[in-house]
């Protein structure tokens, strides 16, 4: 999660000494791209680019990584992210129903942000929370055996916190 | 050491911390406090008990009375009537754990219980995970202390090989001959891996062995470096599992400030250490080149093996890669001998599996089985059955590699080649149950969607092939299959098998040749009468009111979204098809029952 306090320059002032620590470590650069999307919340152009500079990696493979793994986002996440888990397990619990309903009550695509930066709705893989299915993830705090009726009570408790 | 006259465990593995363990556990220490018994009841935090269903889950020892489902309102009562005053609360413990006459009976005489046989998972719900002296008094480090004091690397190797442990990643390949293969080259760096990249969706053993017993992986990985020469292991586990990835961090520090890894391990002059490294989310990462290519910092893709990574893996390296479950059991073996370990199980399968059912079933949870266990004790037996008195249908194994088994093949024995027989395949241990609702061609589809979103893309059977075989399910979920697509979906299939770069690919239309082996004639319903058997898929569908049992209250038209339903107060209602968009609002509003779909 995005740390609101600090301003960007701080945040890679701290990077700059996650990339100490890992760019001489063989495969450090997934650590140090993992950091940079925890606290500055995105691997965008701006970040790639800090990181190559000061790695030696090309622009390219770093690019390459942040397409690759489902962790990197290019952009900015909303404030709150919702992760629907669409495991097996879920799935054959009704999943899909609640996903819909969430989308319809957000008036979003999976993998946006609502245009208000609020949300993004996400579909994610297995969160083992399977005893609880069908279950979805806010901020990381669980909420378990779903049903579409309970979607618009959920997403109101965090309209209302605004 | 410190003593307690009662121990209150607590779950706090995910499914039992996602129902708010942690809040219990703050509510026992506050009640506790408040009856000024800290110092005589200790509160545990442990890993999984398996039972997440009846999640969060607590026991209180020595009494052994299992409460389950406990809410935070029900802390009070616990504290003030079971550990002060020594009344267990009946009302609050999990139903099966006592009899008529409210006697508590042991856990092994727990439905659930009674048929497993805890190998990997014994120390799980058993002891803290975050306290290393609690391993060590479970027998902890002491296989270990055998392996580098008293055995040869060549007699660790040997008896690995006599267990007949077989990899629980999926695959099954002798974990013995990968541990001969991986010290045969000589090589003055070699690595130790654990795939702790768990992907299977309704796959969670792993996680909760880490969570509940990282220890044993630590010894096992250290074993593993003692018996083929390597000097550093890593672990490669999901970002998306961050209990799991804390309690590793602490229990790799606790081993070396113990030295138990890092230099000259029980004074002997083998040294070994072993580091984390997080998976980003992408599913190829099992595959084990791929994983090895992640932990190289690279993009996750897979090459053709071989060389295989015995011989030629990260960094170049001889790398041994075992998954957890593996590791989990090596232990065990070491210190019971290998004979007791290939006493449980089939001829060609040993030891025992962990399963992590979910879906349609009672008690969803993780249990261990010896191998040869059938479906149907395992699914009605320790599962409870299904709920809400529906058919069985289909078990699913596997993961998006494996595929469904029927209700004709419940007595199969469950071991690794017996399900391959079948159509399936064991994996990384994923059973989901599904019931009559569950449509077939939509399950297929379903798992086809996750291989084609986690595709790495490196070769084109994979790539395109599987696309190609999504859009032909969609074709025939949304009405307009046409009579010869099974018959292409299956050739395609075959040819993706065996063309593909990676395990990913080669078993990726698993799901649907086992689903068209033993449910074609929903394929063929879809097809051929464009009707959809289970009621799933929506272009099929037909939404109808019973003009019989509908009493024209009007809260089905109030709910329609799309304005389809109309008709006069106190007589029946009428759907309009041409304005239904099957959003099922209508049928879970209706008080009477009388819409259902057609």
């Amino acid at each position: 999660m995005a740390n609101e306090n600090s301003t960007r320059t701080e945040l890679f002032k701290e990077l700059d000494v996650v990339i100490e620590q890992w760019k001489n470590v063989p495969g450090g650069l997934l650590p140090i791209m993992q950091h940079a999307q925890e606290h500055i919340g995105c691997v965008d152009e701006e970040v790639q680019n800090y990181i190559s500079a000061r790695t030696g990696e090309p622009v390219s493979k770093i690019y390459g990584v942040a397409t690759f793994y489902s962790l990197f986002t290019l952009e900015p996440n909303g404030k709150h992210t919702i992760g629907l888990c669409l495991g097996t397990a879920c799935y054959v619990r009704g999943a899909q129903l609640v996903l819909d309903e969430l989308a319809k009550q957000l008036n979003v695509e999976v993998g946006k942000t609502t245009s208000d930066g609020l949300f993004t709705l996400t579909a994610t893989r297995c969160i083992g929370a399977c005893g609880l299915a069908p279950a979805m993830m806010i901020d990381g705090e669980v909420y378990g055996r779903l049903v579409p009726s309970k979607v618009e009570g959920i997403i109101k408790k965090y309209r209302d916190m605004e | 050491m410190e003593f307690y006259r009662s121990q209150i465990l607590v779950c706090t593995g995910t499914g039992c911390a996602s129902s708010n363990s942690h809040g219990i556990i703050a509510a026992f220490e506050e009640e506790l406090k408040k009856a000024g018994i800290e110092k005589e009841v200790k509160v545990v935090h442990t890993g999984c008990f398996g039972l997440c269903e009846n999640g969060p889950v607590v026991i209180i020892y020595p009494e052994g009375a299992f409460y389950s489902r406990i809410k935070v309102s029900d802390v009070e009562r616990i504290v003030s009537e079971h550990l002060v005053k020594g009344r267990i609360v009946t009302e609050l413990l999990y139903k099966e754990s006592i009899d008529e006459n409210n006697n508590i009976h042991s856990l092994d005489n727990v439905d659930f219980y009674k048929k497993q046989r805890r190998v990997a998972l014994r120390n799980c719900g058993v002891i803290d995970p975050e306290n290393i002296d609690e391993y060590i008094a479970f027998d902890g480090y002491q296989a270990l202390a055998k392996c580098l004091t008293e055995l040869s690397r060549d007699d660790v190797i040997d008896i690995i090989k006599k267990s007949g442990l077989r990899g629980r990643g999926g695959g099954g390949f002798p974990t013995g001959m990968k541990w001969q293969f991986a010290k045969q080259p000589e090589s003055d760096i070699k690595y130790v891996c654990c795939n702790a990249d768990e992907g299977d969706p309704g796959a969670f053993m792993d996680r909760s062995v880490l969570e509940g017993d990282p220890h044993a992986v630590l010894e096992a990985m250290t074993i593993a470096g003692y018996a083929i020469g390597a000097q550093q292991g890593y672990i490669y586990v999901r970002a998306e599992y961050p209990i799991a990835v804390k309690r590793l961090r602490i229990a790799i520090n606790q081993a070396r400030e113990n030295g138990l890894l890092g230099n000259n391990i029980f004074g002997t002059d083998f040294s070994f250490d072993i580091d984390l490294r997080l998976g980003s989310g992408a599913f190829v990462c099992g595959e084990e080149t791929a994983l090895i290519a992640s932990i190289e910092g690279q993009r996750g893709e897979p090459r053709p093996r071989p060389p295989f990574p015995a011989v030629k893996g990260l960094f170049g390296k001889p790398t041994l890669l075992n998954n957890v479950e593996t590791y989990a059991n090596i232990c065990q073996i070491i210190l019971n001998g290998p004979e007791w370990f290939a006493s449980m199980g089939t001829e060609k399968s040993k030891g025992t599996k962990v399963f992590a059912l979910g879906g349609k079933i009672n008690n969803t949870g993780l249990v261990e089985i010896p191998m040869g266990t059938t479906l149907r004790e395992v699914i009605y037996e320790i599962g409870g059955g299904i709920p809400n008195g529906k058919k069985f249908k289909a078990a699913q194994t596997g993961g998006p590699s494996g595929g469904c088994i029927p209700a004709s093949h419940l007595d199969v024995p469950i071991d690794y080649d017996n399900l391959i027989s079948i159509g399936s395949m064991m994996g990384s241990g994923g059973m989901i149950v599904m019931d009559e609702d569950n449509c077939m061609v939509d399950i297929a589809k379903f798992f086809l969607e996750f291989t084609v979103d986690e595709s790495c893309g490196k070769c084109p059977p994979c790539r395109i092939g599987t696309r190609r075989m999504l859009e032909m399910l969609n074709k025939i979920t949304s009405g307009n299959g046409e009579p010869g697509d099974i018959e292409k979906l299956e050739k395609l299939a075959v040819n993706i098998k065996a063309s593909a770069l990676c395990g990913l690919g080669q078993t990726a239309p698993n799901p649907v040749l086992s689903t068209i082996r033993y449910f074609r004639d929903e394929y063929e319903a879809h097809i051929n009468e464009k009707r959809c058997p289970a009621g799933v898929c929506k272009a099929l569908l037909n939404y109808v009111i019973d003009p019989e049992k509908c009493k024209g209250c009007s809260l089905c038209s109030r709910a329609c979204p799309a304005g389809a339903i109309s008709g006069q107060i106190k007589s029946p209602y009428t759907i309009d098809s041409s304005k239904c968009i099957k959003c099922g609002a209508c049928e879970s509003t209706c008080k009477f029952g009388a819409i259902s779909r057609k």
